[in-house]
């Protein structure tokens, strides 16, 4: 036969993202605020052990649930969200959270099997989902509700039939977070319909107001639920990749007979770098945190001052304003050629997000300061 | 060229949160009222009635610019001197730092812990220029016992800027 593409890959189409990267790669002096990553490096701490690990020769395979070390520092870290797991068979330490969730989708859907995401939302989920063979039920949350999820908007979409849910708080690409009142309400409506979660908490350390709040922690939710985390965004180490996902042990034992088959081990050297960053490197990521929280600040003083529409995200390094021209698409578009500054319009971040724009602050501030004034410039 | 703050440390203030206009100053002297006001969340009087305060109160002592002078091939010399002094009962470490305070050659001058008593930072011209007036100024102060003079051959990093770029950004301009 010749190679061809099976369907359930065609079937999904390319990164809506894609068309505006190949235009932002095109030109030159563009401040993105595209990017979905930190401008800051790891911690020197983290990347000083993974140089010590490679001086040693530590490059041969590692456990495949991950060195025990990690997995015992994992386990001790989650104890800030309230959260407890056994290092032993109740962590799963991957290639990148991505790959924690690939492998999720895969080890629990069943052909046919419906999944709720709620959307806007990180663009691998719904492929994830389709690959493993299963049916996205798209959950849209609102700009009247800040982007958080709601039973409402669940039910309205009939998540209340899907076997899973899928989301991402704080958000990607919104900056919304959910407190505890509002997850509580998002628990209940998981037992009565018996709904298990698949939580994305990539970007717990980015909270900005109140503390971080992890479903797993209410009643009857921890059997249900498996928490996704890494150390690309709280330690920006991206491109370490590095994540992991906690769980039963009957799900993680699962998850890791498909990981054990595909990726063997996480990067060792990541591995190493990563025991470090959980014991020494708070501090980096508090100062790293603190500067977030400056720049957010700033680009919603900035946006208020130019009349753009925009609640206030308190999580993760975006904003979601609502787009001023018609089209986000066509807007990000004029606003890259004009002025060569890169917002993503919304649309590639799936439902709800049809009219903003996300703006990541992951820049400098002295970028993030010449792109607002070309920004201002543009739509007065 | 990033400006800096000079803060004086042992001073207890009462303001409310200084703490993070100061660490944003530090960082960078030259951000406006406004972006101040933007970046803490505070409105522009009152970030305004801060500093004010901060500068009344002597925690803010000055501001000034950190200059890499090779960059513009200025061929002053700057020079890192350890002094060994000895006292009496009616000369203090004070009284001997407000000697050498006065002259404008030295530009900073802290007393330390360890094999000497004083640092200086000084400044001049040239390098014959820095050792006159270490041997014809300084050293035969009737307090100081022993200079140990070293030139400064290459700046990396000053009050927290390095003075390479920082390295080009390598991220993706756009990613998910």
């Amino acid at each position: 036969m010749t190679l061809r593409p099976s369907d359930r890959v065609a079937e999904v189409p390319p990164s809506g993202i894609r068309r505006f990267f190949e235009l932002a790669e095109e030109m030159d002096d563009v401040i993105s605020l595209g990017v979905g990553e930190p401008d800051f490096s790891a911690p020197w701490g983290a990347r000083e052990a993974a140089i010590t690990s490679l001086e040693r020769g530590q490059t041969s395979y590692t456990a495949n649930r991950g060195m025990r070390e990690l997995r015992e520092e994992i386990a001790r870290d989650a104890h800030r969200w309230n959260l407890e797991y056994d290092p032993d068979d109740e962590i799963l330490v991957t290639a990148g959270a991505s790959e924690a969730l690939d492998i999720a989708f895969r080890a629990l859907v069943n052909p046919g099997d419906s999944v709720a995401v709620a959307q806007p939302c990180y663009v691998s989920y719904k492929p994830g989902v389709t690959f493993a063979g299963g049916e996205v039920i798209d959950v849209p949350t609102r700009v009247e509700d800040e982007f958080k999820l709601t039973p409402e908007v669940l039910y309205e979409a009939g998540a209340d039939e899907a076997e899973l849910l899928v989301y991402c708080f704080p958000n990607n690409p919104t900056g919304a977070t959910m407190n505890r009142e509002e997850l509580a309400e998002i628990a209940q409506f998981c037992r009565a319909n018996d709904v298990a979660v698949l939580s994305d908490e990539i970007y717990a350390d980015l909270t900005y107001e109140g503390d971080h709040v992890s479903i797993a922690e209410f009643d009857g939710m921890r059997e249900r639920t498996i928490v996704f985390n890494g150390f690309s965004k709280a330690y920006a180490m991206t491109g370490l990749r590095l994540g992991y996902a906690m769980g039963p042990s009957e799900v993680i034992a699962a998850m890791n007979r498909i990981h054990q088959y595909t990726m063997l081990s996480a990067p060792t050297t990541a591995q190493y770098a990563a025991i470090e960053a959980l014991r020494n490197c708070r501090e980096d990521v508090e100062e790293m945190c603190a500067q977030y929280n400056r720049r957010r600040n700033f680009v919603l003083s900035r946006f208020e001052e130019m009349g753009i529409d925009c609640f206030e995200a308190t999580g993760a390094f975006y904003v979601f304003p609502e787009c001023p021209g018609d089209d986000a698409e066509q807007f990000a578009e004029d606003l890259l050629e004009a002025e060569q500054v890169a917002m993503v319009p919304g649309t590639a971040f799936g439902a709800g997000a049809d009219g903003h724009l996300r703006a990541s602050y992951a820049t400098g501030l002295e970028e993030l300061k010449e792109a607002m004034d070309r920004l201002e410039r543009f739509i007065s | 060229m990033p400006r800096n703050v000079l803060v004086r440390s042992s001073v207890v203030f009462r303001m409310d949160q200084p703490d993070e206009l100061l660490e944003l100053l530090c960082e960078n002297a030259r951000y406006s009222t406004g972006d101040l006001a933007r970046l803490t969340g505070r409105t522009e009087a009152e970030v305004e009635a801060t500093i004010d305060e901060l500068e009344a109160e002597g925690v803010i002592q000055g501001y000034t610019a950190i200059v890499d002078w090779d960059e513009i091939d200025d061929q002053r010399v700057q020079a890192h001197v350890e002094l060994n002094v000895t006292l009496d009962r009616e000369t203090s470490y004070r009284d001997v730092a407000e000697r050498l305070a006065g002259f404008p050659e030295v530009q900073g001058l802290r007393l330390v812990s360890g094999d000497y008593d004083f640092a200086l930072e000084v400044e001049g011209d040239n390098m014959r220029e820095v050792s006159r007036f270490i041997s014809d100024k300084v050293a035969p102060l009737p307090e100081i016992t022993q200079t140990v003079t070293h030139y400064i051959m290459e700046t990396y990093k000053q009050s927290g800027h390095r003075f390479d770029d920082g390295g080009d950004d390598d991220r993706l301009s756009v990613t998910p």
